[in-house]
């Protein structure tokens, strides 16, 4: 058995399960010392996975997954639990509050390339995050079982039917039926019950494999010396508490102010199978995606570069060439990463637009420099691209900036 | 920077579109609007009556209880009075049949039809809408309710219109097989207000805005307290962090 520096019964304890050790390590974790505000963005979206998760749990103590009830079943959770619209409120605005903040988190990683060696997979941790959050947050629109969550429903299960030969029986295989009815509702709340926890297990790798590593830091240069670091605890967790605070501030004003502002009227509607709605949209987190599988005038190819605009992040450590980390010192990079997000935002704003005339030209516009970014300008740019002199060291940056 | 993202955002969803047939609404200043809005109570209680002599031969109000309408300012003997006016078929008794009785203040409010078929058979086809959610089902709600009440005119005469429908300027597709409901003087307000087309649209238009959204006053209240609680505990961190980063150098 190994030897550990713990005697007694946590020495017995920590033989068996180093859970000290554990406690030392999450005691002692340091930081880099010049984290700027947009590193608050991490323990932000694991409140924001709580708030979830318990607000969920809440709302499944009343809800009904029938398609016969499940609307008015929330609508009594509107009106007749008690505080059960602040319950549903808060899940619903939560939902855009969460991926907002992973949004903005995706894009600091972007920005000072948190994606390079060593925290590749970190950064496909974080993707895989993404990805199952994406559908876990469609099939809890469904639920509701409003003309949207229909709608919605039986486009996105219908983009499978794409796939050659076997499509078909996929989508009826995730239907449970021929249209989306009561076992597509059945097995989506089952579904959206189990994914958040799925979720929780995928954010302990995350941090586990943030913290083998450390936090990578806006200078993209690594930690040499002790110097470089501060205790996580209390320097971040006090600046993450103020972190906290402004995030729960927006999210207020949407909860308490405008809690419908971020969802669709149509969902109000209760679901009717025979009546198609003037416009189905998506719910804004998924626009942009969304606008990338109708630029491409092909079904298949639609499906296939909206999953690969989300699958090409998987090789972005390869595909960006340069040897440094950070954005700030790389003054092409800037303009192009920019111009990305300005992009990106684009392409949610094109995905709420009808699909006709000059929006489809500009969604094949914008979906092409969604993907020239990272499969033409950051393997070119890394080679080409004149970088500004990078710090000794963390220390002498935040010297510097003082 | 992060601002611009927050404006671009939220430009980029649709959640803002406008009504049905692309004419603005017409924008009133309602009493319900912004952090302090509140629930103008014998405005609620004015719209309760239009909705009762006027629209409740056809619309129901499904998910409101005669219970709930105590919220508006109602009394308990008032709302009793005024669930017992309807007939509520319940059972089975303990002979098995199902029986009609006086409606209680736990009843929900009993609809005009018994299905969707029921009601379309006797609207030329057409259903009309569940009225308890209607101003949250349609996008600017509130002022979409009381423009579509008060935008019944003469259709132009390039306009054929289908038979039985009516020329309504802010109906989607300007055709809409509901007959104008209001006209002056329709109901009789026992307070003495002048019952005119545009009062009665705004009153069943606040009332209705309650009925989709009961918990408003409650929710709004609660927000200004949890905005002061937040703006103090973020002001307090802030300063923390200020304290406790003194010493990093």
């Amino acid at each position: 058995m190994s030897q550990t520096e713990y005697t007694g019964v946590k020495g017995w304890i920590e033989e068996r399960l180093p859970i000290f050790s554990f406690l030392k390590h999450s005691a002692e974790y340091r930081a880099p010392k010049n984290l700027n505000y947009a590193w608050n963005l991490g323990s932000i979206l694991g409140i924001a996975l709580m708030i979830q998760i318990i607000t969920g749990i809440v709302l499944a103590m009343h809800y009904t997954p029938n398609s016969e009830l499940a609307f008015s079943s929330v609508e009594n959770i509107m009106r007749n639990v008690n505080y059960g619209w602040l319950i549903r409120y808060t899940h619903a605005v939560g939902a855009s509050m969460f991926f907002f903040a992973v949004y903005l988190h995706i894009l600091r990683g972007l920005y000072y390339g948190s994606y390079k060696a060593p925290r590749e997979i970190l950064w496909w941790f974080g993707i895989i995050i993404f990805i199952l959050m994406m559908a876990t947050a469609f099939m809890g629109y469904v639920l509701p079982w409003g003309q949207m969550s229909f709608w919605g429903a039986t486009v996105i299960t219908n983009l499978f039917s794409a796939i050659p030969v076997i499509g078909e029986s996929i989508v009826q295989w995730l239907w449970g039926g021929f249209s989306v009815d009561n076992p597509t509702l059945n097995r989506f709340f089952a579904l959206h019950f189990l994914l958040p926890f799925i979720l929780l297990g995928l954010v302990v790798f995350h941090v586990i494999a943030l913290h083998v590593n450390g936090s990578n830091n806006p200078t993209g240069v690594e930690p040499k010396t002790e110097k470089d670091t501060i205790p996580f605890h209390p320097y971040y967790t006090v600046k993450d508490f103020f972190g906290f605070g402004i995030f729960f501030i927006i999210f207020a004003f949407f909860l308490f102010f405008e809690p419908n502002y971020l969802g669709h009227a149509d969902n109000y509607i209760p679901a009717d199978p025979m009546v198609t709605p003037a416009h189905i949209v998506p719910e804004w987190y998924f626009l942009p995606f969304y606008a990338i599988l109708r630029a491409i005038p092909d079904k298949l190819g639609g499906v296939v570069f909206m999953f690969g605009s989300l699958l090409i992040l998987f090789i972005l450590p390869w595909l960006d060439t340069s040897k440094v980390k950070s954005g700030t010192f790389r003054p092409l990079f800037k303009v192009f990463f920019w111009l990305f997000t300005f992009n990106f935002v684009f392409l949610g704003y094109l995905g709420g637009k009808p699909a006709e005339g000059i929006y489809v030209i500009l969604s094949r516009l914008s979906t092409f420099y969604y993907f020239a970014y990272f499969l033409l300008v950051l393997p070119i740019l890394g080679k080409i691209e004149n970088t500004k002199a990078l710090p000794e060291s963390i220390d002498a940056a935040y010297k510097g900036n003082k | 920077m992060k601002k611009l993202f927050i404006i671009l955002i939220l430009l980029s969803t649709n959640a803002i579109a406008g009504g049905g047939s692309g004419v603005p609404l017409r924008d009133v200043k309602w009493p319900f609007d912004g952090a302090f809005g509140t629930v103008d109570r014998t405005a609620a209680q004015r719209g309760y009556q239009v909705y009762k002599e006027v629209c409740a031969s056809c619309h129901a109000l499904e998910y409101i209880s005669y219970r709930n309408l105590k919220e508006i300012g109602f009394s308990e003997a008032e709302v009793k009075a005024i669930a017992a006016e309807a007939t509520v078929i319940d059972g089975p008794n303990d002979d098995g049949d199902m029986f009609e009785r006086p409606g209680r203040l736990s009843d929900r409010f009993v609809s005009p039809f018994a299905n969707e078929k029921a009601a379309r058979a006797v609207n030329g086809g057409a259903y009309p809408p569940n009225l308890s959610l209607i101003v949250k089902s349609r996008p600017n709600g509130a002022n979409y309710l009381y423009s579509l009440l008060t935008g019944y005119q003469d259709a132009p005469g390039s306009m054929e219109m289908n038979e039985g429908m009516y020329y309504n300027k802010y109906f989607s597709g300007n055709q809409i097989a509901m007959a104008p409901p209001l006209m002056d003087e329709i109901v009789e307000y026992m307070d003495g207000t002048h019952p005119s087309v545009d009062q009665m649209a705004r009153d069943v238009t606040i009332f209705l805005q309650w009925a989709a959204e009961p918990e408003m006053e409650q929710r709004k209240r609660m927000g200004i307290k949890v905005f002061a609680y937040l703006i103090i505990f973020t002001i307090l961190f802030y300063l923390a962090k200020k304290i406790i980063w003194r010493d990093i150098k």
